[in-house]
């Protein structure tokens, strides 16, 4: 017996159970779908991930300090030097010019100094205050891949000549003005003056942090008003030349500032680079096991599908054992009654997996707990090859049982 | 003198239930040769319905030989005894067995499809079957849509269609009203003119008194065996 011919019978088994058969076929399309939509999920929060990370800036080195080679990272600053330490266990302005010498690192194409302070900002009655205020050179714009929306960017004149300006992100323009234009504006910033140059261009917020939550000013007037000329740098952010040199810059910077904080040891350094790529991989890596965790677990209910069709398969066979023993007299081999259920059990969950994808597609058009999902394709085809998978597998057992009966016991079934 | 289309040799058939085993059939031997019309008779537990088991190839004797069209059935594989029932053997059963929700020329159908014939082909032997048993009006109806009789008459239809060398009826009678019985009877007799090997089995000596041999059965032996009529006797 050919394929069209158990295609046809399959169709009319099926038909013959309209509800029975749509609840399989359910099972399978909830597995379906889920797997794809889940994997969508997981995938959609590895892109944001991956957008805010290029969104700091794809060839970006960010130096911190740190304390005597342990972890830790960051803005700390204002802390008393480890008395362990040789000398110099602060990112000063030397380090910044160091690193800023061609000839010692000639992979670097900016390095800007930052400064971080926490400032409470009020204009005109209204107060906010900023979860970022980066005290920084010109040239953090270009490395952090930010531009200026409205008005104009401060220069590098504004640094040299410690003119008290400020850029302000979107979400601070909207926490203190509220629509009116802020451009030429004077805010405070613990009390002190200073004039608004211009409006950063909105990054959007990505899960994590809202880049727009941002305040940038000269580095210079942000030291003689806010947090003192003394007070070390917070980080030095650093773009590479090229994407593909990135693991050189970060070499040269290393040699340079072990070389300023006169550490010959490398494993006893005071400060860790911090390189956006390895930052992108540990990030996609984290992401994926993610993803592989939902999709085990929309796996499972593909399974649970499954187990659907086996059982119906089943009851199947046993309701038509009398249609098997007639079959079989009039000449049915073993292997046309397998064909038969096989192909009725694989068309059950190739339609449920056909519904699946469709449910998952649509599924996948929302945004799911602050994800925007998107699809895999990877796991459309495989969710859907599961699925015929499964129908095979799990007809292949009531199939066999089906044309294992011997006719004479089928025939008297009731 | 044609050689017998079918032989039971000293055939025995025993079923095991459990510590018990229950004798069917003990030491049946039988010739039928081509064109023969015979009727089995016997009381319910006779073994009559285990004879037509054996005689289809549905199941296989315990002991003994049973040769069919040139073949011993029991050098055979379960492949080739489903070929062997779908060429040489046609059923007709007392419960007709038409597959449910399928109509009369998809039922006729089907020894065809299992046979490899190619749909076209199918579609008019089927039909000139149906033609035969004067069943050509109801060929698209399903089995639940026809009565007792044109069911019956379908069953046959089918039962001839892959033109088999012989025909096994098991009480085709069984659930008929007399009507439908004279009318499938009538057929029966149609098709012995036509030439065909018929085993029929009944209880009810009017329906094997249309049979050309009668042979009767009892506590699984054959007890008597008689040519009745001159039609098709050898």
């Amino acid at each position: 017996m050919n394929l069209r011919e158990s295609a046809r019978i399959a169709v009319q088994g099926i038909g013959a159970n309209r509800l029975r058969s749509a609840l399989t076929m359910l099972g399978i399309l909830i597995g379906v779908g889920s797997v794809i939509v889940l994997v969508a999920v997981g995938n959609g929060s590895s892109v944001a991930v991956q957008k805010q990370i290029e969104g700091l800036g794809t060839n970006t080195l960010v130096v911190f300090r740190t304390r005597g080679g342990f972890g830790g990272g960051g803005g700390f600053v204002n802390r008393a030097t480890n008395g362990t330490q040789s000398t110099n266990s602060q990112l000063t302005q030397k380090d910044v010019n160091a690193l800023d010498d061609k000839t010692q690192a000639p992979d670097l194409a900016q390095v800007a100094p930052v400064v971080n302070a926490s400032v409470t900002a009020t204009y005109n009655g209204a107060t906010y205050a900023p979860s970022q205020f980066v005290g920084t050179t010109a040239n953090y714009l270009q490395v952090r891949n930010y531009t200026v929306a409205e008005g104009t960017a401060f220069t590098a004149e504004d640094v040299t000549n410690r003119t008290r300006v400020a850029l302000l992100g979107q979400t601070v323009v909207e926490n203190l003005f509220g629509g009116q234009d802020p451009v030429g504006a004077t805010v405070q910033f613990n009390g002190i003056d200073f004039t608004v140059a211009g409006v950063l261009t909105p990054k959007g917020s990505n899960g994590a942090q809202d880049q727009d939550d941002v305040v940038i000013a000269p580095i210079t007037a942000v030291q003689d008003t806010l947090v003192g000329q003394t007070t070390p740098l917070s980080d030095i952010t650093i773009e590479a030349r090229s994407r593909g040199a990135m693991s050189d810059a970060a070499d040269e910077v290393t040699t340079v500032l072990l070389g300023t904080h006169h550490i010959t040891d490398p494993t006893t350094a005071d400060f860790q680079v911090l390189n956006q790529a390895t930052l992108l991989a540990t990030a996609s890596s984290t992401n994926s096991v993610f993803t592989v965790l939902l999709g085990a677990v929309a796996a499972i209910s593909l399974l649970v599908g499954g187990i659907g069709v086996m059982n119906i398969m089943l009851v199947t066979v046993t309701e038509r054992t009398r249609e098997i023993g007639i079959r079989k007299a009039i000449g049915a081999r073993k292997s046309d009654i397998l064909g038969q259920f096989l192909v009725e059990a694989v068309m059950l969950t190739v339609l449920g997996g056909v519904l699946g994808v469709a449910a998952g597609l649509i599924g996948s058009r929302f945004r799911i707990v602050g994800v925007t999902p998107v699809v895999a394709w990877y796991s459309v085809a495989l969710a859907f090859g599961v699925a015929i998978a499964v129908g095979l597998f799990f007809g292949l057992y009531p199939a066999n049982r089906a044309a294992s009966l011997r006719p004479i016991e089928a025939l008297r079934h009731e | 003198m044609s050689r017998p289309l079918l032989v039971l040799e000293h055939v025995d058939k025993r079923y095991d239930a459990g510590e018990i085993s229950v004798a069917a059939l003990r030491d049946v031997n039988l010739d039928v040769t081509r064109g023969e019309y015979v009727a089995v008779m016997g009381a319910s537990g006779s073994g009559k319905s285990t004879l037509m088991n054996i005689l289809g190839c549905l199941d296989l004797p315990t002991s003994g030989r049973y040769v069919l069209a040139g073949t011993d059935v029991r050098l055979l594989d379960d492949t080739d005894l489903a070929a062997v029932r779908n060429r040489l053997i046609g059923f007709v059963f007392q419960s007709f067995n038409l597959v449910p929700r399928t109509n009369a020329l998809r039922n006729v159908e089907l020894p065809l499809v299992y046979a490899g014939v190619k749909p076209r082909e199918r579609a008019e032997r089927a039909r000139a079957a149906l033609d035969l048993v004067g069943l050509g009006d109801r060929a698209r109806h399903n089995p639940s849509e026809l009565s007792g009789g044109q069911q019956q008459r379908a069953a046959l239809a089918r039962a001839i269609v892959m033109n088999p060398a012989i025909i096994l009826a098991d009480e085709p009678t069984g659930n008929l009203d007399t009507h439908s019985t004279a009318e499938v009877l009538d057929l029966m007799d149609d098709l012995h003119d036509a030439g065909r090997t018929i085993v029929l089995i009944t209880h009810e000596s009017d329906v094997a008194a249309r049979a050309s041999r009668v042979v009767r059965l009892s506590d699984g032996r054959i007890v008597s065996d008689q040519f009745q009529t001159a039609r098709g006797a050898v």
